[in-house]
């Protein structure tokens, strides 16, 4: 049809299909396949199509109304972190060969993204030092979810409670409420002690034998890092598993390994290691755990084998656990996961490898540190907590922090993330992160501004 | 059109290409950051810090240029060839798509932002949620959810909510026997325990074998349409009507809505809430498994317990999070985003008349090509299908050629295999889905190829069973694979003895 993009039939060539089939025209084919009563008889109510330049123009109208991080001095986090992508990495995932493959199901042709995913798998297991990881999962919230929904399978059932320790994303508390719907597990929330880290005393007396797991987040939702040997010798002694869950990876490359600090089953957000940060999605849930369980992980794993030659290949494997065998008994219902935001993963570890990746680290963490004691030194504001932390801390305003983010985001600040969005009570609350990538000149900017608000304080 | 065979090779040679670790030269580096501007950090406890640094690959930028460069020629893709992957829609992707979305307006927005400095985003948001509201014949539309499988569970989630807001808690689901295995598995990840609906003996679901199956404690249907095997549901509005007179709510998988735009809409037929798959019908790429997008669509009377957040409709969008009986968050923030911004670009690019001439063309594309492999091949169900045939084996599988040596053979013809022994109602199914994007001399030349390995079938088998000869692998050993697994790399310990990764 005229005008109608990626639609190669030409009138002719439609003629001639329809003469194989012995209709002489697409509507007679549709009326001996859908009955009539069900035939849409309008056209549908939707815009006429745009030509590419129109399209091209229209999107980028709708893209210019909005504010990128770039164009502002950004101190968000809250669970998305802005850090240097290198260009590199959006033109190989840029490749027709990996962007228009889909799942590996035949081998033989797959070859590049099974051995892509396979060293992906590796990396993550290095990062977080555990044995096993998968080819991911939707993002860090849902991956946190699964791994709740893995320890009761571990526990098989005689460990109904799921124990959520201290300062979690609320987001993902959330998710890992709605996937817990179904009534099978039963989630318990021990909310942080008076210093904002994990109440040691609150979860010795909340653990038990009914326990499948302790979940926790280092760095926490308020950036402090939690005492993840001494929570997993507190899971560990009642037979439970630890969980923890790593909102930025990079932490890993400075502070201890969870795999190292007694950890079971680690996930992580994976947007903060290559990927946009593109409004929330898509990212990358990144899943790991110990040898034993493997059997019991959701999600899809790459396997290195042999062909018929004897070389080296990669497969999906261990299938059995799947959907697509399983059906109502698999382990997870997941089929499409993220698997180019793996590979973005996979690239920027690579690109930054050992030592780049602490230093992005150690920057995240020296910044955070520089904003962090001049926030804390303005009259009016506090930073209440003490603790060690990575890159993000909580700061209490004299003011409104919502209007004050508001207020500042007209001259181009993004200060921070008013802890109102999930706890309307905590209206002077707001969450600052700095990472590698924020200027002294744009943290001084910013503490200057913090300054004068409280002059003026509305 | 005549095709020569395959020869092994993307780029004029095609060669061997180590692990990424196997690249590692210690000292080797490709990134840097900034140098640092303000006092190094002097606040922590060592005993915090990281004993030992993980194990990265020590490498240049055109070392992972390289690597991915030749991994990628590994890969069979769209753009590379045919792909007639039944059920999962391999249509072309169009490349504006990714430049909007890596607009920094939109690839380069915090989600936590204020809500007034990312308007044109949630426009986005909305103006495709009504586009799929209008595409299914439903009311309202989140965006939510990642990809098909997390819909399943966000919609089965909202019928639960539904039923449990009147006090009538239900435990049971429909599920047809040729359902993709998602849906028995996101049932029980909703708590639901799984009923399996005969299909009739023509492929498509009666009402009698539902009507017999329903009962006060079954929640409702959860119906593939046009069903997994190709066909049109005939019987779906009697279907839903005898759901619905039994309290029930009817979930439809929109796996295969690439039939239907402009056609017949789901809602109208008694559907209650159904999933899209962003990655099939709205042709964003599929990315070797992802990242997809699995927005729900519903009736107005579930659009209470869709998950939060909600956009609120106005001159100025806001961000509504204040949803009681929402059934809460499936995942962090609102979606995957940059693929929405994909699929909002094909549909103002098509248009309604470009959707509808789409479904159209994808439909009489599948079924020229059932009506020119029906001469070699067995079609299950011989008759006017929709958007995808199935062929069986059956004719090859005297000469001892399989499902499974058909697939691998047409490779050495050039194409990717059709999906295979899916579905399971169908035994040795080959699903065959052309999209509309195909062109006929394309498709002509996988018929002669499809026909080329019938006669090798029956005039040679034993080298279809060695098939394929001209990948960039042979067969692979899958058995080896799964009875020791060998999931990860681990580094050399630099005696030369193998060392455990922690």
């Amino acid at each position: 049809m005229e005008g109608i993009p990626y639609v190669p039939a030409t009138p002719d060539e439609v003629q001639r299909m329809l003469d194989v089939l012995g209709f002489s025209t697409v509507d007679a084919l549709f009326d001996a396949i859908v009955p009539a009563g069900d035939r849409l008889r309008q056209p549908l109510g939707l815009p006429a199509g745009l030509v590419e330049a129109d399209l091209v123009e229209a999107g980028t109208a709708l893209a210019a109304q909005c504010t990128p991080v770039t164009a502002a001095a950004s101190f968000l986090g809250a669970g998305a972190y802005r850090h240097h992508v290198p260009a590199v990495i959006r033109h190989l995932v840029s490749r027709g060969e990996y962007l228009t493959a889909y799942t590996p199901y035949q081998p033989e042709i797959s070859q590049g993204t099974l051995q892509a995913i396979w060293e992906y798998q590796s990396l993550v297991c290095d990062l977080f030092a555990m044995d096993v990881a998968n080819a991911s999962v939707y993002d860090g919230a849902s991956a946190l979810a699964e791994a709740m929904l893995m320890s009761w399978r571990i526990g098989k059932g005689k460990r109904p409670r799921v124990i959520l320790a201290g300062a979690i994303h609320p987001d993902a508390l959330e998710v890992c409420c709605t996937y817990g719907h179904a009534g099978i597990v039963r989630i318990e929330a021990v909310p942080p002690g008076p210093d904002g880290r994990v109440d040691l005393e609150a979860l010795r007396r909340s653990v038990g034998p009914d326990t499948a797991c302790v979940a926790v987040q280092s760095p926490n939702f308020v950036g402090l890092i939690e005492d993840l040997p001494e929570i997993a010798a507190i899971a560990h002694e009642a037979g439970a598993l630890q969980v923890v869950s790593v909102p930025d990876p990079h932490a890993c490359a400075l502070f201890e390994a969870p795999g190292a600090s007694g950890a079971d089953i680690v996930v992580g957000e994976g947007q903060p290691l290559g990927l946009p940060i593109s409004f929330g999605g898509p990212y990358v849930g990144l899943f790991a755990t110990r040898n034993a369980y493997v059997r019991q992980m959701p999600g899809r794993l790459v396997g290195r084998t042999r062909d018929v030659e004897g070389r080296q290949g990669f497969v999906l494997t261990l299938a059995t656990r799947e959907q697509h065998i399983r059906r109502e008994k698999a382990t997870s219902n997941i089929c499409t996961n993220q698997g180019l935001c793996a590979l973005q993963v996979a690239m920027y570890l690579a690109l930054q490898g050992p030592e780049g990746l602490r230093e992005v680290a150690e920057q995240c963490h020296a910044k955070a540190l520089y904003l962090k004691r001049a926030v804390d030194a303005i009259p009016g504001f506090r930073v209440p907590y003490k603790g060690p932390f990575f890159h993000e801390f909580l700061v209490e305003t004299p003011c409104r922090a919502a209007d004050l983010v508001e207020d500042l985001a007209e001259e181009g600040i993004f200060a921070g993330v008013p802890l109102s969005r999930w706890y309307p009570a905590r209206t002077h609350e707001m969450l600052v992160c700095a990472t590698e990538t924020s200027r002294r000149e744009e943290m001084d900017r910013l503490v200057a501004r913090l300054a004068a608000v409280q002059g003026g304080a509305r | 059109m005549t095709r020569p065979l395959v020869t092994s090779g993307a780029s004029g040679l095609l060669q061997e290409e180590p692990l990424i670790f196997e690249r590692s030269v210690p000292g080797r580096r490709a990134a840097w950051p900034r140098p640092l501007d303000v006092p190094p950090a002097d606040d922590l406890d060592p005993a915090l810090l990281r004993a030992v640094p993980p194990r990265l690959p020590e490498v240049s930028e055109p070392d992972v240029v390289r690597h991915h460069t030749r991994l990628s020629q590994r890969n069979y893709g769209i753009d590379a060839g045919f792909y007639p992957l039944g059920s999962c829609t391999m249509k072309h992707n169009p490349r504006v798509s990714e430049d909007l979305a890596a607009l920094p307006g939109f690839g380069g927005l915090h989600p936590n932002q204020p809500v007034s400095s990312v308007q044109g985003a949630l426009r986005v948001m909305v103006e495709l949620e009504d586009a799929l509201a209008e595409i299914t014949g439903l009311d309202a539309v989140t965006l939510q959810p990642s990809a098909g499988a997390h819909g399943e569970f966000t919609g089965l989630l909202i019928v639960r909510a539904a039923h449990e807001a009147r006090g009538d808690a239900r435990r049971r689901i429909l599920i047809p026997e040729s359902a993709h295995g998602t849906n028995p598995a996101s049932a029980t990840l909703c708590g639901y325990e799984t009923v399996e609906v005969p299909a009739g003996p023509d492929g498509v679901m009666l009402p009698e074998s539902v009507r017999s199956l329903m009962a006060p404690d079954v929640a409702g249907l959860m119906v593939t349409h046009p069903n997994t095997v190709g066909l049109y549901e005939t019987h779906l509005r009697e279907i839903c009507a005898v759901v619905h007179d039994g309290g029930g709510l009817v979930y439809g998988d929109g796996a295969n809505l690439n039939a239907l735009m402009g056609v017949a809409r789901p809602g109208d037929v008694g559907i209650d809430v159904m999933h899209v798959n962003l990655h099939k019908t709205f042709s964003t790429p599929h990315g070797g498994g992802g990242p997809g997008a699995g927005p729900v669509a519903v009736r107005a009377a579930l659009a209470p317990y869709l998950p939060r957040p909600v956009i609120q409709r106005g001159e100025r969008l806001a961000i509504d999070w204040d949803r009681p009986l929402s059934i809460g968050k499936v995942r962090s923030f609102y979606g995957n985003f940059g693929v929405l911004v994909r699929a909002w670009t094909y549909v103002r690019q098509m248009g309604g008349p470009g959707l509808s001439w789409a479904s159209r063309m994808a439909v009489l594309n599948a079924n020229y090509l059932r009506a020119r492999l029906g001469a070699s091949y067995e079609v299950a169900f011989d008759r006017p299908c929709m958007h995808e045939v199935i062929l069986t084996d059956r004719r090859q599988r005297p000469h001892g050629v399989e499902t499974m040596d058909i697939a691998k053979a047409l490779m050495d013809h050039g194409f990717h295999p059709p999906t295979v022994y899916f579905p399971l109602v169908v035994p040795h199914a080959l699903m065959v889905e052309p999209t509309e994007s195909e062109s006929l001399d394309e498709m002509d030349a996988f018929v002669a190829a499809m026909e080329a390995v019938a006669r090798q079938a029956s005039e040679d088998p034993a080298s279809l069973h060695a098939a394929p000869w001209r990948s960039y692998r042979r067969r692979l050993d899958e058995v080896l694979a799964a009875k020791s697994p060998d999931l990860r790399y681990t580094w050399p310990s630099p005696e030369g003895s193998a060392s455990g990764g922690d």
